[in-house]
């Protein structure tokens, strides 16, 4: 009875705030030519926000923590800089500080290099940028290894991960029961032992893969946290964090898998021979679309998660009346309490992926007829 | 697509995986292998404990049935003690009453035996007591009837007749 008069009453919501803001394009409609500049200062302000979801979207050279303009039209950034590790004819280091967020060109060792759309180029000493066609930039990429803020927040998870569990085994000394942080997270473990590894894998297996699936678990959890505190860190929604983790379940699969499993994958057994010769090669793509499938799947969730939450965050600032921010800051509640959710259910959906194809990589010979 | 594959850093690719390969590797021998093993002893030492209580309990009904065992056979034992108790007792009566049942027989046999000897000597000397009495009676009838000579004649006549009856 609750829930369906809170749905009710969400639904009413969403009617309010969609008519309010035809009303509002109706009206800026009718009065166009009018209000002209106001209407360009909403349009700038939407492109303003797209850019800077965009902006959060990518990784970044330094810790930026926020920005504005101040009064004389100057962008200050708040946040500090990062070492900046390119090989271009021998190892540059410097710190980002001296790219001033693209503002300007920096000079290492005779060499000028400038931050164009989230990327070093190298450029001349003037900094300028040559294009082609697309207007993508054709200036020479150095390799670029970058501690950057993502690696720099990977870094930070990984010692946290190894503070909160070093502690926990620690405490394992003093007694048979965990004390502290490891109360909370011993259920936790214990619930990736018993109902992933265990049932996915099989218990005479399962301790071999332990080690990776737990790591992985908490450090796709605990990243994904992070990304949702204001800090503005976002590391799993980039291409080739998930990748690295996707790819490490399919070196292990591969790595440890037995002669049953390459059986099933090149020579299936039960079925007439010309189907195991077109079935070789659908089994051995599957192999790599599996993870393949992982890395897509965590990459887009979070990235979905982010754009979401952060446009309905920036229609706050395009409401700018009482109900239609209010409303969007509702729903950005709800919304990041729903991000919450995913943060942890991606984080188990990925371990409990990766422990069902090592599962099947260990699989015992059991019967023919499947 | 294009975007994606634009948007892919090598470096961070590079670093993700070192820095993740490193805390995997870290963790397992700092952390995982010491906690899933204290977990594991754990649970084995509960599992022991449950075991053995399981088989104290199983003890424990043993010791009880074999109680109880005893407890009867404690009381077949007194049961049958008690039988043969009240068996001795039974045939001691019985014996008493048999040999009571033989001396009373006994006497009475005896006092009956005295009685026939008394009896008998009684009978005896009331014989001889007859017959002497009945010899002094003799005498005077016969001293009497043999005082007159008629007398005597018809008694030897009497007699004489009396014998030709026979």
């Amino acid at each position: 009875m609750q829930n369906i008069f809170s749905l009710k009453t969400i639904c009413l919501l969403f009617f309010f705030v969609t008519s309010i803001s035809f009303a509002q394009d109706s009206h800026q409609k009718m009065h166009i030519e009018e209000i002209a500049p106001e209407v360009e200062g909403k349009q700038g302000l939407k492109e303003e926000i797209k850019e800077y979801i965009n902006h959060h979207l990518l990784d970044s050279h330094d810790f930026g923590l926020y920005s504005y303009v101040n009064d004389a039209g100057e962008h200050k950034h708040i946040g500090f800089p990062l070492p900046v590790i390119l090989w271009d004819n021998g190892l540059q280091v410097f710190m980002s500080s001296k790219l001033h967020h693209g503002e300007s060109v920096a000079e290492v060792n005779g060499n000028y290099y400038k931050l164009y759309h989230g990327k070093i180029y190298k450029t001349d000493a003037e900094g300028t940028i040559n294009y082609d066609e697309h207007h993508h930039a054709t200036n020479a990429k150095p390799l670029d290894f970058s501690i950057t803020k993502n690696v720099f927040t990977i870094f930070l998870v990984g010692l946290l991960i190894f503070f909160m569990f070093g502690r926990m085994a620690k405490s394992y000394q003093k007694g048979a029961i965990p004390k502290g942080m490891g109360r909370l997270l011993e259920p936790i473990v214990l619930y990736i032992r018993d109902d992933i590894a265990i049932p996915n894998i099989g218990k005479k297996h399962y301790k071999r893969y332990m080690s990776f699936l737990l790591t992985v678990f908490f450090f796709i959890w605990i990243i994904n946290l992070l990304g949702l505190t204001p800090l503005g860190v976002n590391v799993t929604n980039n291409i080739a964090v998930t990748l690295a983790l996707a790819l490490l379940t399919y070196l292990i699969t591969t790595f440890t898998a037995n002669k049953n499993y390459w059986g099933h994958i090149f020579w299936m057994p039960g079925v007439p021979w010309p189907m195991k010769i077109i079935l070789a090669p659908i089994e051995l793509l599957g192999t790599i679309i599996k993870p393949f499938s992982l890395l897509i799947r965590l990459y887009a969730n979070i990235t979905a998660g982010h754009i979401v939450l952060m446009s309905i965050i920036g229609l706050m600032f395009i409401f700018k009346n009482w109900l239609g921010s209010s409303l969007s800051f509702g729903l950005a509640f709800v919304l990041a309490l729903l991000e919450l959710l995913v943060a942890a259910l991606q984080a188990y959906i990925f371990t409990m992926l990766s422990a069902l194809y090592f599962g099947s990589a260990v699989e015992e010979h059991h019967h023919d007829d499947h | 697509m294009e975007k994606l594959i634009e948007q892919f850093s090598f470096g961070l690719f590079f670093w993700q995986l070192l820095l993740f390969v490193g805390l995997v590797l870290l963790l397992k021998k700092f952390a995982w292998k010491p906690i899933l093993d204290a977990v594991e002893k754990r649970e084995e030492g509960i599992k022991d404990a449950l075991d053995s209580a399981e088989k104290a309990k199983l003890e424990m009904q043993n010791l009880q049935a074999d109680n109880q065992k005893l407890l009867k056979e404690a009381r077949a034992e007194r049961e049958e003690m008690l039988k043969e108790a009240r068996d001795i007792k039974n045939k001691m009566i019985d014996d008493a009453k048999g040999e009571a049942q033989a001396q009373a027989n006994k006497m009475i046999e005896q006092a009956t035996a005295a009685i026939e000897s008394e009896k008998k000597a009684a009978m005896a000397e009331l014989k001889s007591q007859v017959a002497g009495l009945s010899i002094e009676i003799a005498e005077k009838v016969v001293r009497g009837e043999l005082s007159n000579k008629d007398k005597q004649e018809q008694l030897v006549e009497s007699m004489l007749s009396e014998a030709k009856l026979n």
